[in-house]
């Protein structure tokens, strides 16, 4: 049976990738991604942040208090050699490339215009096989219209694409007024691959405390459809890999994104909620529901609920919502 | 040989031969020597090798005295071992140090000559503690600068070996091991010559080993002990040839040649001064110049003072001499003069009973002390000396350098008397502790003594408190080497890098006619002019000075800098002072960031390299014609209303004139008043906290965790706030306890406040209009300090809330105590002093307090002030702090002689019973004293008693009237950290819980040794970076509760003041009344944690949500009811620990230098979290 798959012109032995995740973190957990059958990792994201402030944030605790009292001139070992986020990142790049076979995929996220974005260059030359860009921006300034914002994210991802000659991903949010064309204009700028889609935190209040509470729960199958329907409206009309993520936690969610047409299905709060185990039952379980319908290879299936290939294309539009709305039963 | 030139300290300097001549390096940190152990452990930690290729093994002990053993013990199987050590540390190694010996075993030990704690503690240098070793049997060998430092390190060691006499290498702490130096740095080649390494291979021979047993260390009897004893005579006789040889040998190879006492001064000197130490360089400087004036003057520098050479002694000085002072720099009270005085005597009496004496008639001698704490020794007073030896009758056993008053041994000397070097720049700095001064300057040094041909020289000079602290430089650079081992007093250049020092000290007091002035101002230049105090404007005009101004912090806030002015500030020095080209100075600068930082990431870079040209920018000359007579007055030091004592002695040290303090002034037994830091108004915050009585919920949560007792609370009487202050706030008392009318305050004291924001952090009262707001919000304190130090003195003066109708049980209710622990000096934001504070509130008034050395014990005794305090009726804490090690047994002897006061005290009432009445002593023998009302009612007895016994007038009704106050219950309390409780007074702390005795001990524990700057105790958690621990300390925090869980009738407490009040005050409470020993051991967050300290109660939370702080009581007391006395008060683990952990740089920096190996300790940190939670779970269950 065929499980391989090409993603932003990598040949991946199965469509299971590890999206960016604390998990990624460690070496070992890599390895154990690796061995459980991922067919290639997105490293956990650099942030733009961490470039600009950490090494101040560091040094300002390295040296807070010191040289003020006779005693104690200062409070910890001065080391002798040390990583911040950004070197820390990279010599992780690095590592991984020297330790695992799968492609490693480097994951920045950023926002501004700034010293951030030569960290593609570096990411590239410590060894990522691609790169995925998050462009991860909310629009809380009311007056800025919707235009300026999609020309943040075109802006971004040129600057970044011109730098590197690896294949540069661009994930993004579904918060567009028309993400079918903002998907296309990335498409068009050059991006390898679209990724859809980031989650948006979403803050909470503490009604005890009286305060916003900051929020992050884990996906679930259901958040999938959101993803599908839009991989499925782009695929066929877009040269860039598609790649699904958020709500993939079972093998029927896998088959349902590839269905639609993605290249790539990505898991993550699976990993984090039940281990990278997960990788290897989702895949045995893949092949068997494969091997039970007759599927002999993941482009068999590719795109085969797509938009363009369904019987009813109108599935994935507008006549769908009062479908929807009408065959819910009153239960009270 | 070319050799390197660095600028370094002298601890370094001996670090840097100790590492690269040994094997085996045990220590335990102790100021001012802690360096030399840290230098050695990083250095061990980076792989550094020594000249044998291999790396020493440093290990940090328990306690000095078993950083001996370890010593002894490493020597003993063979490895070249060393230790470093000062002052109280020394006096712990002395046992060892007789064995060291006795056995002829080599070894260096490298000592900062420090003061010894007697009538008081001082962190400061001088010999005291290396005169109290000089019977051991170690030779003592004397370093006077840094380079000497380096060089004697070396000639020490290969003297040892050859000699097989111990040696003890000292320099003076702080002045020589603080002071950075433009040294020459020996070559790993020249340490390798100067090493014979047969000789170490026969110390190898000599070691135990089951391959060639033998057996050391017998018991011998009075047969053979003394003859054993005068086995080593030969050794000692052979050893200062061997020491002088080690000197020839290092001349030749570095063309540097010392001798055992080198003589310097006029060949026909008749007047002569012996010293050793600091203050000879000081000495030689001034030789020089009385030379220069025709004065036939000399001076011997004793290098080798055990063993003390009579031959070479003599052989140093010239035949014309016939006055001699002899100059120690210790005091040995009770003797005929201290140690070199009385050898010098000795050495020449010996000569003279020769047959070719030196000299045909004995000169006259005369001894002095000089020097003692690092006191002041410059060239006025070596003149003054030298004068006083011209006199007929030169005062013998004098004082140089203060004011004796009392006996009258102090030497006159001239104030004015300075030495000007020619082409000798020097400065002086002013700043803040938090604003990077010192670390500015000591790179100018670096810039200036290694990048040119100028020597350079820096020490500083710190604060005594621990927040709101400032720094003095004192930086000298020339073309010649600098033998000024003092600080600055005529300064070409002064820097002020905080507008409101210029208060605080007359900062151009020591300035040069014509000198440069550079102020840092947060206003623009026409404003400063206004806001200058006139003593200041009228000292620029009368001495001409080129003053220059600029808005540092404005500067450094635009780019980025926060608020470090270090760079922008040297970047005004070099661009202004003249040491170096203006241009070359500031590509020097921008060099040295990009050395500092360029690791870091090029944004650090970027934004310094930003601050140093937009300095320039800004930075403005004021001509001497622009300003204008001023009208702004410098504030008293301290108000009209304060006491006596705090005016006349107190205020004269706040204002930095201590010096000026005469003997008289001074207490005889190191006896200070209490309460005395109130007078001190600091004014350290930016800004303060002020309430807002609309949103209060009247909780006490903010007075609880204030860690100065800034903010306080009332309630009173409505009526007597007819007299307030217009802006005096106030509320109605909540609550059934309170009479009707009652009024609520929350006063918060803004001029003792250091502006920490805990709480604010911890109110958790919201305005529910706007929820960025709380009951109390910070604000601006400049703008309110006047009205609010009227509305405090209007607040302070209210009655105290009633303690008999306080309920103490509650937070709300402890909260109206009075602290009697106020305005500290410790940390902004301190971890520790809520739970001293606390103490003092429910039991102050009756409280004894034995405080172990440390951060309490400089908080909460350093002078000038005193934090502890006392009530209206003059009651309050009685506090002393023995030393570091013995705290426990100091508190249980305080316990026992409070107990046999009151045993004898209810004895001698028994007796007096007729004479004063049996009600009265029934009711006072079998009172109540549980509760408020239970000590009200038996101080009252009491007093009724001593009336009554007043007008008895016998023998016994006197003795029972010293000791009746007994008769109320006294509540003893032993204070201390980490260091103290978990390593080197464990031994008594065990021993006092097995005791008994009713003692309430606090651990206040910060995981580190935070007073000496951070090092590992026992109490450092699994996975920390702590000194020591530089890759993170490998084992489990050790478990002291469950070590004190092992004494059925112990009461044990973990708190977290910050994670849970409430059991906090509960634990105090159970823990006092338990009539036996009591242990706390309370989460104390610390700066040392690297945390932000305004959001530090997060992180207690944090440790205790994740387990590792699980909080709980064992009360004996419950047990006798059948029940369990095990209660766990917090709940199952809600966070993993590295969610804690990771808060803190402590535990986050490893997954900076080695991410792999953090994980690794992480995943043991958890499980030693799992397996303590499971422990205390089963006893909870049990």
């Amino acid at each position: 049976m065929d499980l391989t798959t090409k993603y932003l012109g990598l040949k991946l032995k199965n469509p299971i990738v590890p999206s960016a995740s604390p998990l990624s973190k460690t070496l070992d957990r890599v390895k154990r991604m690796e061995d459980a059958g991922a067919s290639a990792v997105v490293v956990y994201s650099l942030f733009e942040e961490q470039i600009e402030h950490e090494a101040n944030e560091f040094e300002h605790y390295m040296s807070y208090g010191t040289e003020s009292f006779a005693e104690a001139l200062n409070y910890f070992p001065k080391p002798d050699e040390y990583n911040l986020g950004p070197e820390e990142y990279l010599k992780h790049i690095s590592n991984l490339k020297k330790s695992v076979g799968i492609p490693v995929i480097g994951s920045l996220n950023g926002i501004s215009k700034g010293g951030w974005m030569k960290y593609a260059k570096l990411i590239e030359e410590a060894g990522a096989d691609a790169l995925e860009l998050n462009i991860y921006y909310v629009a809380s300034n009311i007056k800025e219209d919707g235009a300026k914002v999609e020309e943040i994210y075109l802006r971004d991802f040129r600057a970044i694409k011109s730098t590197v000659k690896i294949p540069v991903a661009i994930k993004l949010s579904p918060y567009f007024s028309s993400i079918g064309n903002m998907a296309t204009r990335l498409d068009e700028a050059g991006a390898d691959g679209l990724v859809l889609f980031n989650r948006f935190y979403q803050p909470d209040i503490d009604l005890d405390k009286l305060e916003v509470l900051p929020n992050l729960e884990l996906s679930t199958s259901n958040d999938l459809r959101l993803p599908m329907r839009w991989i499925a409206t782009l695929y066929g009309k877009v040269k860039a890999s598609l790649a699904a993520t958020s709500g993939i936690h079972t093998y029927q969610d896998v088959l349902k994104a590839l269905m639609v047409g993605s290249d790539v299905t990505m898991v993550c709060s699976e990993l984090l909620a039940n281990g990278i185990g997960r990788i290897s039952e989702i895949i045995k379980d893949l092949e068997v529901w494969m091997e039970k319908n007759e599927y002999k290879s993941i482009d068999m299936m590719k795109g085969s609920i797509s938009q363009k290939s369904v019987a009813d294309p109108a599935a994935f539009e507008r006549a769908n919502y009062m479908k929807a709305l009408n065959s819910f039963k009153i239960m009270v | 040989m070319q050799r390197k030139k660095v600028t370094i300290d002298g601890n370094e300097a001996a670090a840097y031969v100790a590492h690269q001549t040994n094997e085996v390096i045990a220590i335990y940190p102790i100021t001012p020597s802690s360096p030399m152990g840290e230098l050695s452990d990083a250095w061990s930690a980076v792989n550094k090798k020594n000249i044998w290729g291999t790396i020493p093994v440093v290990v940090e002990m328990q306690s000095e005295g078993g950083a001996a053993g370890a010593v002894h013990g490493s020597l003993q199987s063979g490895s070249l071992t060393t230790t470093f050590t000062a002052s109280q540390g020394l006096l712990l190694m002395i046992p060892n140090m007789y064995k060291i010996a006795g056995e002829l075993t080599p070894t260096v030990f490298h000592v900062t000559a420090r003061s010894l704690s007697a009538q008081a503690l001082s962190i400061f240098g001088d010999h005291s503690d290396v005169m109290s070793t000089r019977q051991t049997g170690f030779a003592l060998i004397c370093s006077n600068s840094v380079q000497e430092v380096m060089d004697f390190a070396l000639i020490s060691q290969r003297a040892t070996l050859e000699s097989r006499i111990p040696f003890l290498h000292f320099f003076d702490g702080f002045r020589t091991s603080h002071e950075v130096m433009k040294i020459e740095q020996l070559n790993v080649e020249d340490i390798r010559a100067m090493i014979d390494d047969s000789k170490v291979k026969e110390h190898r021979k000599r070691a135990m080993t089951p391959d060639n047993p033998f057996i050391r260390g017998t018991a011998q009897n009075p047969d053979v002990y003394f003859q054993g004893r005068e086995t080593v005579n030969k050794f000692y006789m052979a050893c200062p040839d061997m020491v002088q040889s080690a000197m020839n040998k290092f001349a030749e190879i570095t063309g540097r040649q010392y001798h055992l006492f080198d003589y310097y001064g006029a060949k026909d000197a008749d007047r002569l001064i012996i010293m050793m130490g600091s203050g000879a360089e000081t000495a030689e400087e001034t030789v020089d110049y009385l030379l220069s004036k025709g004065e036939k003057v000399g001076l011997i520098k004793v290098r080798l003072f055990r063993p003390f050479s009579v031959k070479d002694f003599i052989g140093a000085i010239p035949k014309t001499v016939k006055e001699i002072a002899v100059l120690d720099r210790t005091k040995e009270p009770g003797s005929i003069g201290e140690p070199l005085y009385q050898d010098v005597i000795t050495a020449l009496n010996e000569n003279m009973s020769e047959s070719k004496p030196l000299f045909a008639k004995m000169p006259r001698i005369i001894g002095g002390r000089y020097g003692l704490s690092s006191k002041e020794f410059t060239p006025t007073m070596v003149k003054a000396v030298y004068d006083e030896l011209k006199k007929d009758n030169p005062k013998n056993h004098f004082t140089i350098g203060i004011n004796d008053d009392v006996t009258n041994t102090s030497l006159d000397y001239d104030k004015d008397f300075v030495i000007s070097e020619s082409g000798q720049v020097s400065a002086l700095f002013y700043g803040l502790g938090a604003d990077g001064t010192v670390g500015a300057n000591k790179n100018s040094i670096k810039i200036i003594g290694e990048e040119t041909e100028n020597f350079a020289q820096g020490y500083f000079v710190y604060d005594s408190k621990k927040s709101g602290t400032s720094t003095v430089s004192h930086l000298r650079f020339g073309k010649k080497p600098i033998k000024s081992t003092y600080l600055v007093t005529k300064a070409d250049f002064i820097g002020c890098h905080f507008f409101g020092l210029l208060e605080k000290f007359d900062i151009l007091k020591n300035i040069k006619d014509g000198g440069t002035f550079l102020l840092n101002t947060p206003y623009s230049k026409e404003e400063t002019l206004t806001k200058i105090p006139r003593k200041v404007l009228e000292q620029i005009t009368a001495k001409k000075l080129n003053f220059y101004v600029i808005d540092g912090f404005t500067v450094a806030k635009n780019t980025g800098m926060g608020t470090r002015v270090n760079t922008i500030m040297q970047t005004c020095f070099f661009a202004i002072s003249g040491v170096l080209p203006k241009d070359e100075a500031i590509a020097k600068i921008k060099e040295s960031i990009k050395k500092t930082y360029g690791a870091k990431g090029d944004e650090i870079v970027k934004m310094n390299y930003n601050a140093v040209d937009k300095t320039l920018e800004n930075l403005f000359k004021v001509e001497l014609s622009e300003i204008k007579p001023s009208k702004v007055e410098i504030p008293p030091i301290v108000s009209d209303k304060s006491p006596e004592y705090v005016k006349n002695t107190l205020a004269t040290i706040m204002e930095g004139r201590g010096d000026e303090v005469p003997v008289s002034q001074m207490p005889v037994d190191g006896t200070f008043p209490s309460a005395t830091t109130m007078w001190e108004k600091r004014n350290i915050a930016l800004e303060v906290p002020v309430w807002d009585s609309e949103w209060c919920i009247q909780c006490g949560k903010c007075a609880l965790i204030c860690p100065h007792a800034s903010i306080r609370i009332k309630a009173y009487d409505e009526k007597l706030l007819k007299d307030a202050p217009a802006t005096f706030k106030h509320m109605t008392a909540k609550g059934k306890e309170f009479e009707p009318n009652t009024a609520y305050t929350i006063q918060v004291a803004v001029e003792d406040c250091t502006g920490c924001g805990l709480c604010v952090e911890i109110c958790p009262a919201k305005n529910k209009k706007e929820t960025k707001y709380k009951a109390l919000n910070m604000a601006d304190q400049m703008s309110i300090r006047e009205t609010e130090r009227e509305n405090f003195e209007f607040f302070y003066n209210l009655p105290e809330f009633d303690r008999q109708k306080a309920n103490v049980t509650t937070i709300k209710g402890s909260q109206f105590l009075q602290p009697l622990f106020e305005f500290s000096g410790a940390c902004t934001g301190c971890g520790e002093t809520p739970y001293v504070k606390l103490v003092s509130q429910l039991f102050g008034d009756r409280a004894i307090i034995a405080n172990a050395t440390g951060c309490s014990s400089i908080y909460g005794g350093n002078l000038p002030t005193t934090p502890w305090s006392k009530n209206k009726d003059g009651r309050g804490p009685a506090w002393n702090n023995s030393l570091f090690e013995d705290n426990a047994e100091f508190g249980m002897g305080m316990r026992l002689s409070v107990d046999k006061h009151n045993e004898y005290a209810r004895e001698l009432l028994i007796r007096l019973k007729d004479k004063v009445g049996g009600e009265l002593v029934d009711g006072i023998l079998k009172a109540d004293q549980k509760d408020e009302t239970g000590i009200y009612e038996q101080r009252e007895r009491v007093a009724k008693l001593k009336d009554a016994l007043v007008k008895i007038k016998t023998d016994e009704s006197e003795d029972l009237l010293s000791i009746a106050d007994y008769l109320v219950k006294k509540s003893v309390w032993i204070m201390g950290g980490d260091g103290w409780a978990y390593d080197i007074g464990y031994g008594g702390l065990d021993h006092v819980l097995a005791s008994g005795q009713n003692v309430n001990i606090l651990v206040l524990d910060t995981e580190v040794y935070s007073n000496t700057g951070g090092q590992m105790s026992k109490s450092t958690g699994l996975a920390a970076v702590a000194k020591f621990a530089a890759s993170g300390k490998p084992r489990p925090k050790k478990d002291l509760a469950l070590m004190a869980l092992n004494y059925e009738n112990v009461y044990v407490a973990k708190v977290a003041m910050g994670a849970n009040d409430n059991q906090c005050l509960k634990a105090f409470l159970e823990a006092e009344a338990f009539e036996g020993p009591s242990i706390i051991i309370a989460y104390s967050h610390c700066i040392a944690h690297g945390i932000n300290m305004t959001k530090a109660l997060e992180n207690q939370k944090a440790a205790v949500d994740s387990a590792y702080w699980a909080l709980f009581r064992r009360n004996p007391e419950v047990a006798k009811e059948g029940k369990n006395p095990f209660k766990l008060d917090s709940g199952a683990p809600k966070i993993k620990f590295r969610e804690y952990a990771y808060m803190e740089t402590r535990y986050k920096m490893l997954t900076k230098m080695s991410p792999e190996h953090a994980e690794d300790l992480m995943k043991l940190a958890q499980v030693a979290v799992d397996d303590s939670w499971k422990v205390y779970q089963k006893l909870a269950t049990d």
